[in-house]
């Protein structure tokens, strides 16, 4: 396809297999074909999720994204839920701290009811008062379901103690007296705000012709007027000076770690030597979503915890975010041990890497490590299709082009100064869980 | 649908011209199919030595026993195990159920003979080292103490309990805690020798490799398996239905959500009622937002995040169950509104577009489910596990679309009796769910 020749459209990159323009409302575009199987996943990002909300709407995000499931005139709740499941198509959205997203993976032929759909309701959702009240209950249920995870209640305070500034210090799902009193004129003002085309990524990848993919996207969207979007709230977390400490108690016999290092942003130059540091201390794992890792039993640190029996579990992660966001470590306490001595072992490791640079070898099998994640995670069109529009979420297209290239660049060097950098006391916020046994909460 | 990319759908399913099966002398069925526009290989299989071989007193022994075989064997360690795996990338896993110790691993094309050559020595060549055997039993102690501080299992554990009294599936495969700690190192080694074996065994080889060569590397690292000992499974007792609602209650303080379980058992996958009941329970609690118990439940009351129905199939009668997470205050009003879903099921037929609908998902699914390594290395093992045949994805649309609403209604009424049916609740020692019968 020649999109030199398609007019009102800012054509910012083309290459071999991904087409990337923008409409003249601002709606941004990515296209890959690919034949392999008779399916196309379609994915529609908006440039909003938790940190854009302040006290009293905190959750909103993630609600909108609720509503979005609720119907337009011309598509009324419940039509859309059975029309894709009808074609044998899987839909579903997802709400983060940078972000919101839609996707429909369906049958070639029958992509189109998603496209409809989904330009549709960027405009369109009903939010009737008696949806949004159906849906406080069900929400505050999602949210019930969680605490019934220890590892979320700790997640939760680890969080909001690691960030009090920037608005990533609160839970997606928002905090319960907000999901109590927020009203509907509340949540649809945040979606009339950002449900804008020149606030979203358009990624469809699968089995199309590109040409005609891109004009009746156009037809679609083009008519859609772009909005006047806020600016994003921007309250950069002030250096940590200390070591921040939390403790949750709850029921159970288990004892449960966090450890949460303030981490860089994904466009920060230091990012790929993080990436490379979480997975030799806590094995490798996958920025994507649908993409399960490997196990991680080599890692440094299930070596000195588990193999030591200081621990059950070790595992990490850290998120490609917009600003700076967090490196955590979870374990679960050994039953025969105690937190302080999986505390202990857990600094003696990362001082290893801070005083001493990895061998060569550690940081190639790393590397090695994420090709294998890659090739798995490509198997599925619908994953080709996220990170597209992932990527444009965090920072570019380009950015997950350049991602193995990136990572095999980095040297032990660059492991090890990130290592002496993040992984400080002074920048982390540690979180226990404490057993109580009997079940009782303290008052 | 129109008839060239019918044709098209119809050619990328699984079928009887580009799925090798081989079957080797001493047992084991291998079956291949390739994805050449993978760089990566999805291994799938099952042995029949599955928790049905534990006795009460050492439940979780097969669980236990599939847990510890890559923790040593006679030519490496547990780090020299792992390190091959993950140096390339790779992973290998074991997992066990009611009747089959299964496993699963996925490699770059490339790496294809190290993951085979590892899974044909811990297969083989497990030792079972005292040390790791005592570290994996903390390990799995330890995921006792969460179960029994997961509402969901807990309320899962419960249902087993009552649907299936005094019959196998009553009992969980990961055992108890009193059952882990009486397992000794000579347990394990006894299991695998006398469990493990070639008879039975299926292997799905799928990726970026011709079939041929992948059969022929399996046949090569276990062709020459052999065990004269290994026992055949024992046989399923028969299960003798509920005669009335039966409930039970597990009170796990200091959680905020209560879980419930409510049904009864199903059919078998071979039974000529499968298929009716699985589109059946699509309307029930699955199609769309999870079918007519979602919109009850969930799109109506507000009352659950969570509220579906599931069905379990296998070789025997697995379960079929509504499932839902809610306000420990609502759990009463919840499964009043799932019994009035049940008792209309088997009342009434579905309607013609409910029909159409369930029928028309179920055959829309196929390409979306069989596009990845994993899905199809998982459906080769389906057909051969229960002998659907080769071409059962090829005919799977004409079979599903003779189904008629009868014939789900028939098929429910046989299994989903609102008199005869299990209630489990774990949850907070809160609510009106105490006047529930």
């Amino acid at each position: 396809m020649d999109v030199q020749n398609i007019p009102g459209s800012r054509i910012n990159r083309v290459n071999n297999s991904v087409i990337k323009l923008e409409f003249s409302n601002g709606l941004l575009v990515l296209l890959k074909e690919i034949h392999t199987a008779p399916l196309i996943s379609h994915w529609l990002w908006y440039r909003v999720g938790s940190r854009d909300e302040i006290p009293g709407n905190t959750g909103a995000s993630h609600w909108v994204e609720h509503m979005q499931f609720k119907g337009t005139p011309q598509f009324p709740a419940g039509v859309l839920d059975k029309a894709i499941a009808r074609e044998g198509g899987f839909w579903n959205a997802f709400t983060y701290l940078d972000w919101t997203t839609y996707l429909e993976t369906m049958p070639a032929n029958k992509i189109d009811l998603a496209l409809r759909l989904e330009a549709d309701r960027m405009q369109n959702s009903n939010f009737s008062p008696e949806e949004v009240d159906l849906e406080r209950t069900v929400i505050i249920s999602e949210r019930q379901g969680s605490e019934n995870e220890p590892l979320f209640r700790l997640g939760e305070e680890v969080q909001a103690a690691a960030f009090r500034v920037h608005n990533y210090h609160h839970q997606v799902i928002g905090d319960l007296p907000d999901l109590e009193s927020m009203d509907r004129a509340t949540l649809f003002d945040h979606y009339r705000t950002y449900y804008a085309p020149n606030n979203a990524v358009l990624a469809v990848a699968g089995d199309f012709n590109s040409e005609q993919m891109m004009a009746h996207l156009r037809q679609l969207y083009e008519p859609i007027s772009a909005g006047v979007l806020p600016p994003r709230y921007a309250r950069s977390e002030p250096l940590q000076r200390g070591q921040r400490q939390v403790t949750v108690e709850g029921p159970g016999e288990t004892i449960y770690i966090q450890a949460a290092y303030h981490a860089p942003s994904a466009s920060h130059p230091d990012f790929f030597a993080m990436l490379v540091v979480d997975s030799l201390l806590s094995g490798p794992s996958s920025l994507n979503v649908f993409s399960g890792g490997i196990s991680n039993k080599t890692s440094r640190l299930y070596r000195a915890l588990v193999e030591n029996e200081v621990a059950v579990s070790v595992s990490g992660g850290l998120q490609a975010t917009i600003d700076p966001f967090l490196h955590s470590i979870s374990i679960i306490v050994h039953p025969q041990s105690i937190p302080e001595k999986a505390i202990a072992t857990l600094d003696d490791e990362i001082q290893r890497l801070q005083d001493q640079a990895p061998d060569r070898q550690e940081v190639e099998r790393a590397v090695k490590q994420a090709r294998a994640l890659f090739a798995y995670g490509n198997e599925r069109i619908t994953n080709q299709a996220f990170w597209m529009g992932f990527s444009e979420m965090i920072a570019n297209y380009e950015w997950f082009e350049n991602y193995l290239e990136r990572l095999a660049a980095i040297t032990p060097q660059d492991v090890q100064r990130a290592a002496q950098t993040y992984l400080r006391p002074q920048n982390r916020t540690l979180g226990v869980y404490l057993s109580t046994g009997d079940g009782e909460e303290r008052p | 649908m129109n008839s060239n990319l019918q044709a098209a759908v119809r050619h990328s399913l699984p079928g009887p011209e580009d799925i090798i099966r081989q079957g080797l002398p001493n047992g084991i069925v291998i079956l291949s199919r390739a994805n050449f526009n993978s760089q990566s290989i999805h291994i799938s299989g099952l042995l029949p030595a599955g928790a049905l071989f534990d006795v009460d007193e050492k439940l979780g022994l097969a669980d236990f026993t599939a847990s510890a075989l890559m923790r040593g064997t006679s030519r490496r360690d547990f780090q020299q195990i792992y390190d091959t795996l993950e140096s390339n990338g790779a992973s290998l896993g074991f997992g066990c159920g009611t009747h089959t110790t299964s496993f699963s691993g996925k490699a770059l094309v490339e790496d294809l003979d190290t993951l085979l050559d590892l899974l044909a020595e811990v297969l083989r060549q497990a030792t079972f080292p005292d040390e790791q055997v005592e570290r994996l039993r903390a390990q799995l102690l330890t995921a006792l103490a969460m179960r029994a501080q997961n509402t969901g299992d807990m309320a899962g554990l419960a249902f087993d309990e009552i649907v299936y009294a005094a019959h196998p599936y009553s009992r969980p495969d990961d055992g108890y805690v009193e059952t882990i700690t009486a397992i000794q190192q000579s347990d394990l080694a006894a299991f695998h020798k006398k469990c493990y074996g070639p008879r039975g065994a299926l292997i799905a080889v799928v990726g970026g490799i011709d079939p041929t060569a992948a059969v022929e590397k399996v046949a090569r690292a276990l062709g020459d398996w052999k065990n004269p000992e290994q026992l055949a499974p024992p046989s399923l007792p028969p299960l003798k239905p509920l005669e009335q609602v039966s409930t039970r209650r597990v009170t796990i303080p200091g959680k905020s959500q209560a879980d419930l379980v409510i049904g009864a058992a199903g059919p078998p996958r071979r039974s000529p009622d499968f298929l009716p009941v699985v589109l059946g329970n699509n309307v029930l609690g699955q199609f769309g937002m999870m079918g007519r118990i979602g919109e009850s439940v969930r799109e109506r009351s507000g009352l659950a995040y969570y509220a579906s129905s599931s069905l379990g199939g296998g070789p025997g009668p697995g379960s079929w169950d509504i499932s839902a997470g809610v306000d420990p205050e609502n759990v009463s009003q919840a499964v009043d509104l799932i019994f009035q879903e049940i008792t209309r099921f088997v009342n009434e037929p579905i309607s013609a577009e409910e029909l159409k609908d369930t029928q028309d998902s179920y055959i829309g699914r196929l390409p979306l489910t069989l596009e990845s390594n994993a899905g199809v290395a998982g459906a080769l093992l389906y057909l051969e596990r229960y002998q659907l045949g080769l071409d059962y994805y090829q005919n799977y649309a004409h079979m599903v679309k003779a189904i008629t609403a009868n014939d789900i209604l028939e098929a429910a009424q046989r299994y989903l009796e609102p008199g005869r049916l299990a209630i489990a609740i774990a949850g907070p020692p809160q609510g009106p769910s105490a006047g529930l019968p």
